[in-house]
């Protein structure tokens, strides 16, 4: 019972990096641009929060430049995208070509660093519940974080105006412009925000999760998170089940051998992104379901005239 | 202040610049970087540009290298010209290499030399099966291409790592994941003895030409390019969006598997979990500096992977980081995707004092 | 845009300019003066399938080569190449070595095998060293390490600090080496503690650290307290520490990434061996072969032994390494059974190499099948 519960926090914990970055890109892609760029976004945040951590002793601090590594990375894209018209996939690509090379290059004395003693979290009382305890309420406060995140950013898109002005810049640009919004500063703040957390994902990867930094380090968990938000069908309580649900299926894979269970690891692997495919042709075969989940404008340029 | 305005019309002069532009400041970077880590940066150019192509045996492995990185973005610039984003070239490649090795491994004592066809054609086969699946989805369901072929990268990869970990094991490979080495029949002819060059360097060469006819020189190609860019006005004149998204997505699929089918069959000489260096996201890359145009993918090509090459040998004579060859890689795409800006339109000098934001109003 | 033969043209410019560049830094190169070239170093060269910095398999490989310019001094001069991938460019990487006057050249990872065989048949001058592998040439041969001594050392501690008699061990890729090195582990922990069992994890990659994490962490779910890894980063290491649990470093001395959690770290030294052969090929001894060092040539060691290990169970590793040293403790030696029951070495029997190079089985005590076997 007890491993169960463990499992279970470990579920989250892993849920949480991917929970983070589907959630920004989230962001981005409900303003209609698609971040290929998540990965290398996540390596240089990783980087940074680490080497900042190491410098200053403080995750706090480590956690800020992650998250502000990874606004300055999708403010260049972003200005690319959106002002330079640049193409989105392509200059996504080079960003993660570049992360991956120039975090390795940069962080390569960090590689033999360490951080200090990795500190323990418990919600006082609640932590105590059995079962309960061990599985929810002794994580690091980053993973109920994300849970805020979640209902913030779904409080933000469905309640406020502003989310409204963003979902509809997501569906129709050109409509959103004729109305008088600024759309291209809204999307810049969009791609910037969701980098930001993506930046955040990749910092806490390598302050608390891994605790480590090396090149490479991220291994495609921005990849995934960028199938998570399709998904999650660009929902953001969506996106914190289904980021449990592929930090599960890792943990489940992990479990099941060892309780001596063989399957082919590769098909567990797989799942996810299968499971991706299956949601999109599911949602995309009916034009009403489709209007009702995807962002219009997704991965199209906007123009605007004069 | 400069201002940015819109050309009345693209500038010819400046989309052929603008990669030079881009070449320019990136080497710029580049000369930076060689700087600030104490290297000679004419020795760090000179060890980029000038050693990768010192003597024929350099010229060889450097169209070792080009080779899959072309015949992948040839595939990529007619997807891209018929508007279909398949950013999936990587899976098309691995399964392309996948039922290249299925064909391979089939060869006994008696297997003639013409399995080698036999195996490029596999390798077409298995790209393009692996690229229609991406149209199919698109064309029956209307599943977003970019995802569906992004995922299957994945799908593709985790695939072969089954086939590689499980039934195509080497049963006398110490259990390592890795097939049988392939009976030198498969292997793919070279041009010259001693040079590992072979010859799919005249299949890309032909690939090159045979696309510019066909992009150029045939009503279908343009078609195609009409189908995918205005779909409303082609539907008007008759063609179809949809044979735009097939006839892109299996070409390009099939060059990908084409290109991982003499990867495999070649060099490699046998199918291992390693077989992927990221030339389908390279491509990409390789097709949009080559301004998606066949000749210029032959040198946006050859460029690349001069950055491979070049970064490997800037670590072995100046002992570099090999990260460089992915800085540079990423910086000339970053450039060149921001220099591209003035081909629509152009810097103009408004004096000094804030610029109004006209784009907003 | 639309292309042209205008556009096509200025390809071609593109082109030249490039060129143009490319020769002016040339020329630039002419003027300088020729750097004193240092009389007649013997030049050695490495090929690494990792980074530098990878904190593990890598990190000892560059270490070994320091060790050696170390030893050495002036008369060699090393070079090396990291990240080679182990696919169609590893060939390329080795004939550029051997091109650029490198006569010794050590490739470090299994993955080289037909690569450097492929560069050996031809380059009959020059001497390849591989590790790991398992084909030989005329001027190829092979080294490894006797890394199940480690893990066999590594195994007395755990069998004796572990409180829950389960320990775990996060695999990379179940191949003759990591099986054999997960049974020493196991065999290690029953001379001291003979209810052990051992539960194994496959991560299918030598470098993952999130994969890494979650599989040591999946592992400490599942009531395991001492952790040991047979991947290259310090992620499971860290993932015991975070835990309160116990963990082993491997490759190199990890002792810093988890000060409560390192017991100890089996190290793999590879200078050593780097500076034997070096001198082989320099005083023209140099003959094809396999070596297989262990604790007797001072290429496996286990360092900085936790303080919270009690001093008789320290005494009890001090003792199986001065024996492992004088050969006076065999590791595998009969009876040994497998999982299943079946003996796979009769008693007084002592394994040969080739059978330690073979083996696809796991021991008695191991919780886990072999992916692959049956």
């Amino acid at each position: 019972m007890e491993s169960w519960a463990l499992q279970a926090a470990a579920t989250l914990n892993a849920g949480t990096v991917l929970a983070l970055a589907g959630l920004g890109l989230l962001i981005n892609e409900r303003a209609g641009i698609v971040n290929l760029g998540a990965e290398g976004i996540m390596l240089m945040a990783a980087f940074a929060g680490f080497a900042t951590g190491v410098h200053t002793g403080s995750d706090l601090m480590g956690f800020l430049a992650g998250g502000a590594m990874g606004a300055v990375l999708a403010a260049t894209l972003g200005y690319l995208v959106i002002w330079l018209n640049a193409n989105q996939y392509a200059t996504g690509l080079a960003l993660s070509l570049f992360g991956s090379g120039f975090s390795a290059f940069a962080g390569i004395k960090y590689t033999q660093e360490k951080l200090g003693p990795r500190p323990h979290f418990e919600i006082p009382g609640l932590s105590k519940i059995p079962f309960l305890g061990t599985a929810l309420f002794k994580q690091h406060p980053m993973v109920y974080l994300a849970i805020a995140l979640a209902v913030v950013i779904a409080w933000f898109l469905y309640r406020s105006r502003s989310g409204l002005v963003l979902r509809a810049i997501g569906e129709n640009p050109e409509s959103a412009h004729a109305l008088g919004y600024p759309v291209r500063r809204i999307r810049l703040a969009a791609v910037v925000t969701g980098g930001a957390l993506c930046g955040l994902a990749g910092a806490y990867l390598s302050v608390i999760y891994t605790p480590l930094w090396v090149e490479g380090m991220v291994s495609g968990k921005g990849w995934i998170a960028l199938a998570l938000t399709t998904f999650a069908t660009w929902r953001p309580g969506r996106i914190l089940l289904g980021a449990y649900l592929f930090g599960g299926v890792t943990m489940l894979q992990f479990h099941l051998q060892g309780q001596g269970v063989q399957i082919p690891s590769q098909f567990l692997t797989m799942l996810p992104y299968l499971a991706t495919i299956a949601v999109l042709v599911l949602i995309s075969r009916n034009p009403a379901w489709i209007r009702a989940n995807m962002p219009a404008s997704l991965g199209k340029a906007f123009f605007p005239e004069g | 202040m400069f201002k940015l305005e819109a050309r009345p019309q693209p500038s010819r002069l400046m989309s052929c610049a603008s990669p030079l532009i881009a070449l320019a400041i990136t080497v710029l970077i580049g000369v930076c970087l060689f700087i600030w880590l104490g290297k000679d940066p004419v020795k760090g150019l000179e060890i980029f540009f000038v050693e990768p192509l010192k003597n024929a045996q350099a010229i060889s492995e450097l169209a070792v290298k080009a080779v899959p990185l072309l015949l992948i973005a040839l595939g990529l610039a007619v997807c891209v010209r018929a508007n279909v984003w398949n950013i999936g070239a990587e899976g098309q490649y691995l399964l392309g290499a996948v039922a290249a090795s299925w064909v391979a491994m089939q060869a006994g004592p008696g297997t003639g030399r013409w399995i080698v066809v036999a195996i490029l054609l596999a390798g077409v086969i298995g790209g393009a099966i692996w690229s229609g699946i991406v149209a199919f989805l698109k064309d029956r369901f209307n599943a977003n291409e970019i995802l569906v072929s992004l995922m299957l990268v994945y799908v593709g990869q985790q695939l072969l790592d089954f086939l590689v970990y499980g039934p195509w094991k080497d049963p006398d490979g110490y259990n390592f994941p890795q097939t049988i080495t392939f009976l030198s029949v498969t292997k793919i002819p070279r041009l010259m003895v001693g040079y590992r060059a072979n010859i799919g360097v005249i299949i890309a060469i032909v690939a090159v030409a045979a696309l510019w006819v066909f992009l150029f020189r045939t009503y279908r190609g343009f078609q195609l390019q009409v189908g995918g860019m205005a779909p409303a006005a082609a539907r008007y004149a008759g063609f179809s969006s949809r044979s735009a998204l097939w006839i892109g997505l299996l070409i390009s699929g099939g060059m990908a598997g084409l290109a991982g089918a003499l990867e495999v069959a070649g060099p490699m000489g046998q199918l291992t979990p390693y077989l992927s260096v990221g030339y389908g996201f390279a491509a990409i890359i390789v097709a949009f500096v080559g301004r998606l145009h066949p000749v210029g993918i032959v040198f946006s090509s050859l460029l690349m992977s001069l950055f491979y090459i070049g970064g490997e040998l800037a670590q072995s004579r100046l002992g570099l980081p090999k990260a460089m060859t992915s800085v540079f890689q990423g910086l000339l795409l970053f450039t060149l995707l921001g220099c591209d800006t003035l081909i629509l339109n152009r810097l103009r000098w408004i004096g000094v004092g804030k610029p109004k934001h006209s784009e907003e109003a | 845009m639309r292309p042209s033969r205008t556009s096509l043209l200025c390809k071609l410019v593109a082109c030249t300019a490039v060129a143009a560049t490319a020769f002016i830094g040339c020329d630039k190169k002419k003027e300088a003066p020729a750097e004193p070239a240092k009389p007649q170093a013997f030049k050695v060269a490495f090929a690494y399938v990792g980074p530098v910095g990878d904190g593990g398999w890598t990190f000892a490989h560059d270490n070994a080569r320091k060790a050696l310019e170390k030893e050495l001094g002036d008369k060699i001069q090393t070079t090396f190449v990291e990240k080679v991938p182990e696919g169609a460019d590893a060939e390329r990487v080795f004939r550029d070595l051997a091109s650029q006057g490198n006569t010794l050249i050590f490739g470090t990872t299994f993955g080289y095998m037909e690569p450097m065989l492929k560069a050996a048949a031809d380059l009959k001058n020059v001497k390849f060293e591989h590790a790991t592998g398992y084909k030989t040439a005329e001027n190829l041969r092979t080294y490894d390490s006797r890394t199940y001594e480690g893990a066999y050392m590594a195994g007395v501690l755990a069998g004796g600090m572990t409180k829950t008699n389960t320990l775990g061990v996060v695999g990379s890729i179940p191949i003759p080496e990591v099986i054999r090195n997960i049974n020493s582990f196991t065999l290690g922990a029953q001379s001291v503690n003979p209810r052990i069992k051992t539960k194994v994890v496959w991560v299918n990659a030598w470098f993952d650290p999130p994969k890494e994490t979650e599989a040591a962490q999946s592992l400490l779910n599942q009531g395991v307290d001492v952790l040991m890894q047979n991947t290259d980063s310090s992620a499971v290491l860290q993932a015991a520490e975070k835990a309160g649990k116990y963990g082993i470093g491997w490759d190199s001395d990890m002792h810093a990434y988890g000060p409560k959690a390192h017991l100890a770290s089996a190290v793999a030294n590879w200078a050593p061996y780097y500076i034997k052969a070096t001198k082989d090929a320099m005083e023209g001894k140099w003959t094809t072969g396999k070596a297989w060092w262990g604790v007797k040539e001072g290429a496996i060691d286990l360092v900085s032994i936790s303080d919270k290990v009690p001093a008789d169970l320290k005494a009890k590793v001090e003792k199986v390494k001065a024996g492992l040293k004088d050969g006076s403790h065999v590791i595998w030696q009969g009876p040994i059974q497998d999982n299943t029951g079946k003996e796979v070495l009769a008693k007084g029997k002592v394994a040969d190499d080739e059978w330690l190079g073979g083996i696809k089985f796991f021991v008695k005590g191991v919780d886990a099948k072999v992916p692959g076997g049956k």
